[in-house]
């Protein structure tokens, strides 16, 4: 739900609330002013027949309504004396309305100079309260519709305006990609808290930039000025291995190059990571991966003859994708290059390709791998330290950048990785 | 044959003359940008190996003055950054190798030779190595007078032995050299030895006064006396 409706859910409920109970003590007072206002014409009435039945004999036979609002009728002295003035509400027959509706009646007693009591009725027609009821219901409940219909404009139009600034922001932000040199739009308003907003998020924006950016540079630069140090190391200890002539010194020797190089290795590919997420790779050619795929299988040959493992490669689909050929070569053969090594002797590889995906199905001992976690960046499932714990991260930001999905899956003793390319059109 | 080290780092520039000198080459070293450019226009030199990152100026300038100076020398760019578009950049300027580092010193040996070979043999490319005559051009290998079949990687092998005889290569150097980069990672590259056992054998069964000798943990060794 928008910001902006959500207010009004909140606000319709206060109104039903604010209004209903406005809309009760409205009615009753407004009730009690009518009987008020009637009650006096009636005590009026009941002054004015008083007076005329004292020179008018004949009001004093009105026994029956009929055609006036009164009637009189004689009592006792012992009654009227302990009679009292009562207004109440009653109903009688409407000859227009051909119903009984209510009316208001009061009841009184008086003497003639004659010495003779009478009681006196004066009627005067109510207001019908489940009319006026129902009346004000309707005009209630039209004001609360019109109420909210009047803030849904408002808010949308009106607070769409003023709001405008932080839904600018809240698009920048969504917006936002690290990698990419935004430009700095000025958002006009005089909203300080929009003006706080808008600057801290900049702020945290261009942070948030620039260390990702000094940060990737730090990666390669560092990487780079490793090169050489390490170059130095293992160029001496190579000079130093052919002068020894001692087997034990030549041992400690081809352990210290083996470590380097292992260092080499993992230098090597931080930077190859470094510059596939830094996009450097930007040729890009149309590739064949059938033959690809082929090509990389038989480049891999040596390994998995030693190794024992029988790579199978099953065309069922040709396809092509533009991408730099360099990474797509990475990228295949780090994936089959891992299963011929993740494999047992007399284990086996099938790489399958099929409509716009390559699936890499290898056998292997070890039960199903963490899938969040083997494409992340140093994850091992072994120790073997020959293993820079790299391929797969490769693999993933190979894949991301070019938007490919790539899924790991796993059944009994088999592990399958594949990558969904791009369908041509 | 002269050869000059254009290298900044010290160290880097002691450990390649050393391994250079062993091979009978003279070498001379620069370590900045003037003092190479002062060597190139004095000297002539059959190789030169070349840092592109310099103090005081780009390795890249050094290589258009040699070019301007219509120099014969071959080039190799030895470089830390191994991206596309240097490599690229240096090819294309006229540079006859590139070789990033960290690198093996036998894998710079066998470039500097390759680069020499290919340009005072006159394209003819032979190596004689007593009674061993290896064809770099057309592939072919011969003993005694006979034909010697090698397949594509044991003739690969041969020819980086060859480069570096009686000198410890390094197995890894050996795979990188062969397989390629991308074979890294994969153990510890004893899946080549079958490759060279094949090749050990042809050489033995031929007859042929060489012979490939298996060092403990770090590699091998073409011994030609």
């Amino acid at each position: 739900m928008k910001l902006l409706n959500h207010t009004l859910s909140y606000l319709a409920i206060a109104f039903f609330l604010v209004i209903g109970i406005w809309a009760a003590f409205f009615y009753m007072n407004m009730l009690d002013e009518i009987y008020d206002s009637i009650d006096d014409g009636l005590e009026n009435s009941k002054i004015l027949i008083i007076q005329k039945a004292e020179q008018d004999s004949t009001i004093i036979n009105r026994t029956n309504f009929m055609e006036s609002n009164y009637a009189i009728h004689e009592i006792s002295a012992a009654q009227a004396t302990a009679f009292r003035d009562v207004y109440i509400d009653s109903t009688m027959y409407m000859v227009n309305e051909k119903d009984f509706e209510p009316v208001r009646m009061l009841k009184s007693a008086f003497r003639l100079s004659s010495g003779k009591y009478y009681q006196l009725q004066v009627i005067s027609s109510m207001v019908e309260e489940d009319d006026l009821m129902e009346d004000l219901l309707y005009a209630i409940w039209w004001l609360y519709i019109l109420l909210l219909v009047s803030i849904l404009v408002i808010n949308n139009v009106l607070l769409k305006k003023i709001w405008k600034p932080f839904y600018h922001i809240l698009e920048r932000l969504r917006g936002f990609d690290v990698e990419r040199q935004e430009s700095t739009k000025d958002i006009e308003t005089k909203v300080a808290e929009f003006n706080v907003l808008n600057e801290s998020v900049t702020a945290l924006l261009e942070r948030t930039t620039t260390s990702f950016h000094s940060q990737k540079q730090f990666i390669e630069n560092a990487s780079h000025e490793l090169q050489t140090p390490l170059a130095i190391g293992i160029n001496k200890l190579e000079l130093l291995a052919e002068k020894t002539t001692s087997d034990l010194e030549l041992r400690e020797i081809s352990d210290v190059i083996q470590t380097l190089q292992r260092l080499t290795r993992l230098n090597k590919t931080l930077l190859l990571l470094s510059r596939i997420e830094n996009k450097q790779f930007t040729d890009t050619k149309i590739v064949d991966l059938n033959k690809l795929a082929d090509q990389v299988i038989s480049d891999l040959s040596d390994l998995a003859q030693y190794k024992s493992v029988q790579v199978l490669c099953i065309h069922e689909s040709t396809f092509t994708q533009t991408m730099n050929p360099e990474l797509a070569s990475i990228m295949l053969s780090n994936l089959i290059k891992n299963s011929i090594v993740h494999n047992f002797e007399g284990g086996s590889v099938e790489v399958r390709i099929i409509d716009a995906a390559i699936v890499i199905e290898n056998t292997s001992k070890v039960s199903a791998l963490e899938e969040s976690k083997i494409f992340k960046r140093f994850y091992k499932n072994t120790s073997a330290n020959t293993s820079t714990g790299l391929g797969l991260a490769i693999v993933k930001s190979i894949a991301d950048l070019y938007g490919f999905k790539i899924s790991y899956h796993s059944q009994t003793q088999k592990h399958s990785f594949k990558i969904a390319f791009h369908r041509s059109v | 044959m002269k050869i000059l080290v254009i290298e900044d780092e010290a160290e880097m520039q002691e450990v390649i003359s050393k391994s250079l000198e062993r091979e009978m080459f003279l070498v001379e070293t620069a370590h900045d940008f003037p003092s190479a450019m002062g060597k190139i226009s004095m000297y002539d030199y059959d190789c030169i190996l070349l840092d592109i990152m310099l103090p005081g100026g780009s390795g890249l300038a050094v290589l258009e003055e040699l070019k301007r100076l219509k120099k014969s020398g071959s080039v190799i760019i030895i470089s830390a950054k191994n991206a596309v578009d240097d490599k690229v950049k240096g090819l294309n300027l006229g540079a006859d190798d590139y070789l990033a580092k960290p690198f093996h010193l036998a894998e710079l040996t066998a470039r500097v030779k390759s680069v020499i070979r290919r340009k005072s043999l006159d394209g003819q490319n032979v190596i004689e190595l007593n009674n061993l005559s290896i064809n770099m051009n057309d592939r072919t290998v011969v003993v005694n007078g006979k034909h010697l079949v090698l397949n594509r990687k044991e003739f690969d092998i041969l020819s980086y032995f060859v480069s570096n005889k009686n000198r410890l290569i390094n197995k890894t150097a050996l795979a990188e050299y062969i397989w390629g980069d991308n074979i890294d990672q994969s153990d510890d590259f004893e899946f080549i030895y079958s490759q060279i056992k094949n090749l050990r054998k042809k050489l033995k069964d031929s007859s042929a006064e060489a012979e490939i000798q298996a060092v403990y943990g770090i590699g091998y060794k073409f011994i030609v006396s």
